[in-house]
């Protein structure tokens, strides 16, 4: 279901109708609309909902973390500069050749819906940077639990990007094997991997104490866990008791919330009255927002916290601030809910551009370069599309296969059962498919 | 041979497990120093110690949400639902994660958790604490169902449970926590299965299917029915999911007559799943309809008024004499 135009801002639900804000109704009225608004202020930290967070907590919120700008420019932070310096100019070329590559998947897989290929895709176009900056920041040894738009963070754990298009194709429920890669399987229940996340995590600190007390040969790396969710997300009940397991156990996960502003149809400032990132305050861990549009500082922030992490030290909240340019997915129609003026003034904080400003500003990267990175691009589509084209649709008997591990009277009876009616069939004709037919 | 409660032969079959699987640990609430509030845990932190007898926060949804995460790390977490009408904030992990991560990962993960969960009425206690909901996991794939109602079987089907690559739910009939029997420490013997119904009485008249709590009521109505010259077989069904539809079948197939019994509401219940399974493999068997003697359709009752709503002797004896009657 879709938000009529104003039902919410005329009911007055938003907070910012509300209470806090007596002039947000006459901001909206001066727009000349009764949509719904995120309240960015175009360049960097939300002004409106940083006072919303000192009204709460009776003190400013911390500033967002950017280190390269919308102009391409790079700055500096006390903590996280160390970490930026640490990347190279073939790091920084290659987050920009991820970040391209994803878009240009996006871009195929969207089409791929439209002409009846997929039946619904979510795009994820907006938060390259995000999901690049992040997943390039974890180690191999780290473990990693998407929701259902990580496809950014999956080209960084080398997930064959045609496995991604199998769930959406209705020809698999998950299509890699996470065990592969350390990528867990896209999970659509919203919330429901937090917890997995960290319950993988008080394993991993079991799995240390094991090989402490067994004083084994080959220690393996210390490894975290990251959880990914978005603004929506964070309203659910498993996200808030994933941060109390996380913290009472200490637990090696970092929790990286994608604010992308927009739940389907319904703003951020619904889910939340303060930053996202100061919930990590009532929990007792650090809560960093980053510009999530800004590879460099996303990457820095990530990395600081899987280390963090790994070293015992318990969880960390990180919020990306950034934005899903499109649609939720392919069955959504943001011009129902949002100003196009919008989406436009976060176009002008784009992730791919801001990189590339700066990479052709510092001489790292030239006309060759971007050119090799979108034939690139435009090589992993048409592999995207072909091989989707040639995904072989599964037998039934797949599926009876896979619900228990062992051996199930029930599904062997099924299944029996299934067999001898198929073969009945044999050279003989079918009604199914007929039924449509019939009702006209 | 040693005698013992329930309640102990599941903690001794805990131990057994906590010893000889580095990889299990049980996790709930209250299970640590005070040893859950029914004791099934008592006396386990102490040998094992917190990381494998784990007191966790006071939220099921994350107690069955963090044991699936440890499970995807190789772990085999046991976790305790404190209550059967508890279990509802943990049911969305339960059903749409536990039960289908093995087949949404296309055989790829696994996931081999227990849950165990005190369930059940006649206790007189307060709401939400006396419930059957057994039937609502029943009904989805890819969740395993077992529930003992003697001291050897409760010692040897936790730890089958926990040996189990698939999930399994335990539901452990807490009114019957301090029933007394013998327990074969060293051999499962016929419980090597815990899959399988047992016969636990034979008779030519009329069956009984009974499982946990009730097991105990149905044998004593069978003894009531002898004494009137009435022959009755009863059955532990020990397994709700997969069921044993065999051992039930060649039941019928001798005494063409059955009655099951369970404490949950009948409609919608697994009486009626046997009911209409029995009678499309059994029905040239069949001398009378297969009767349901369960719970009504009502909210668990207040405790003054359970035993009119549990069923009893009675009232499977009132069942036995309408199947008898056809």
């Amino acid at each position: 279901m879709y938000a009529v135009p104003g039902m919410y801002s005329s009911c007055g639900i938003y907070p910012s109708d509300i209470a806090l804000h007596p002039d947000a109704a006459s901001k909206e009225n001066g727009m000349g609309t009764h949509l719904p608004s995120t309240e960015f202020d175009g360049t960097a930290v939300d002004d409106q909902r940083e006072a919303d967070a000192e009204a709460v907590l009776g003190e400013p919120a911390a500033q967002m973390v950017q280190l390269l700008g919308p102009d391409g420019k790079l700055g500096t932070d006390p903590v996280f500069s160390d970490y930026a310096d640490k990347l190279t100019p073939e790091d920084l070329r290659g987050l920009y050749a991820d970040m391209a590559a994803i878009r240009r998947f996006d871009v195929e897989a969207t089409a791929l819906q439209r002409q009846g290929q997929l039946a619904l895709w979510p795009p994820l176009t907006g938060q390259e940077a995000a999901q690049i900056g992040s997943g390039r920041a974890s180690q191999p040894q780290d473990y990693i639990f998407p929701t259902y738009r990580e496809h950014g963070v999956a080209l960084t754990r080398n997930v064959d990007l045609a496995e991604l298009l199998r769930q959406f194709r209705g020809v698999s429920n998950g299509g890699w094997n996470p065990k592969d890669t350390n990528f867990h399987l896209y999970t659509l229940v919203l919330a429901a991997q937090t917890l997995h996340a960290v319950g993988y995590a008080m394993g991993i600190q079991r799995d240390q104490k094991l090989a402490a007390a067994s004083d084994a040969a080959g220690k393996q790396p210390d490894a975290a866990v990251i959880a990914y969710f978005g603004d929506g997300a964070s309203s659910e009940g498993d996200v808030h008791e994933s941060m109390v397991f996380a913290s009472s156990y200490k637990a090696p996960v970092v929790f990286f919330c994608q604010n992308n502003h927009w739940a389907i149809s319904v703003p951020t400032n619904v889910q939340s009255r303060v930053p996202l990132s100061n919930r990590a305050k009532g929990y007792g861990f650090p809560g960093i927002r980053v510009d999530g549009n800004d590879v460099i500082a996303v990457h820095a922030v990530t990395e600081w916290a899987l280390e963090h992490a790994r070293q015992g030290k318990g969880p960390v909240l990180i919020e990306a601030f950034t934005y899903r340019v499109g649609a939720h997915t392919t069955a959504d129609d943001p011009t129902k809910y949002r100003q196009s003026s919008e989406e436009d003034a976060w176009r002008a904080k784009d992730p791919l551009a801001r990189l590339e400003k700066y990479l052709r500003a510092e001489g790292l990267a030239d006309d060759a370069y971007f050119a090799k990175v979108k034939a690139d691009g435009d090589e992993l589509a048409a592999y995207v599309r072909r091989t989707a084209h040639d995904l072989e649709d599964p037998d039934i008997r797949q599926a009876f296969a896979n619900v228990y591990k062992e051996a199930h009277p029930l599904v062997a009876e099924e299944l029996a059962w299934f067999e001898e009616y198929s073969a009945g069939f044999a050279g003989g004709e079918e009604y199914a498919g007929q039924v449509e037919e019939a009702g006209h | 041979m040693t005698t013992m409660t329930i309640a102990k032969a599941i903690n001794e079959g805990l131990r057994a497990t906590l010893a000889a699987n580095p990889k299990s640990l049980l996790m709930g609430e209250d299970i640590g120093p005070l040893g859950g509030v029914y004791r099934v845990t008592d006396g386990l932190i102490g040998e094992f110690g917190p990381d494998r007898v784990v007191d966790t926060p006071l939220a099921e949804s994350g107690i069955i949400g963090t044991a699936i995460g440890l499970a995807l790390r190789g772990y085999s977490p046991v976790c305790e639902i404190q209550f059967d009408g508890f279990v509802f904030p943990g049911f969305n992990q339960i059903t749409t994660q536990l039960a289908k991560i093995h087949a949404r990962s296309n055989g790829n993960l696994s996931v081999p958790v227990v849950i165990r969960i005190p369930y059940g009425g006649g206790i007189g206690s307060i709401e939400h604490h006396s419930e059957s909901p057994e039937a609502l996991f029943a009904h989805t794939a890819g969740l395993r169902i077992i529930t003992p109602s003697n001291p050897h079987d409760a010692y040897w089907m936790i730890q089958q449970a926990v040996e189990c690559q698939d999930p399994v739910i335990v539901f452990e009939p807490k009114r019957r926590y301090w029933l007394k029997g013998d327990v074969d420490v060293e051999t499962p013997g016929p419980s090597e299965d815990p899959f399988k119904a047992h016969v636990l009485r034979e008779g030519t008249d009329a069956t009984i299917v009974a499982y946990g709590p009730l097991v105990p009521v149905a044998l004593a109505a069978a003894n009531a029915a002898e004494e009137d010259g009435r022959s009755v077989e009863v059955i532990d069904l020990r397994s709700i999911s997969p069921i044993d539809f065999d051992t039930v079948t060649a039941s019928v197939q001798k005494t063409g007559r059955l009655i099951v019994t369970h404490e949950a509401p009948t409609f919608g219940g697994i009486g009626g799943e046997i009911a209409a399974r029995i009678s499309e493999r059994a029905f040239h068997s069949l001398e009378a309809p297969v009767i349901r003697v369960g719970g009504f359709h009502m909210p668990y009752p207040v405790a003054k008024v359970e035993e009119d709503y549990l069923p009893d002797i009675d009232r499977i004896l009132e069942a036995l004499d309408r199947a008898l009657s056809y």
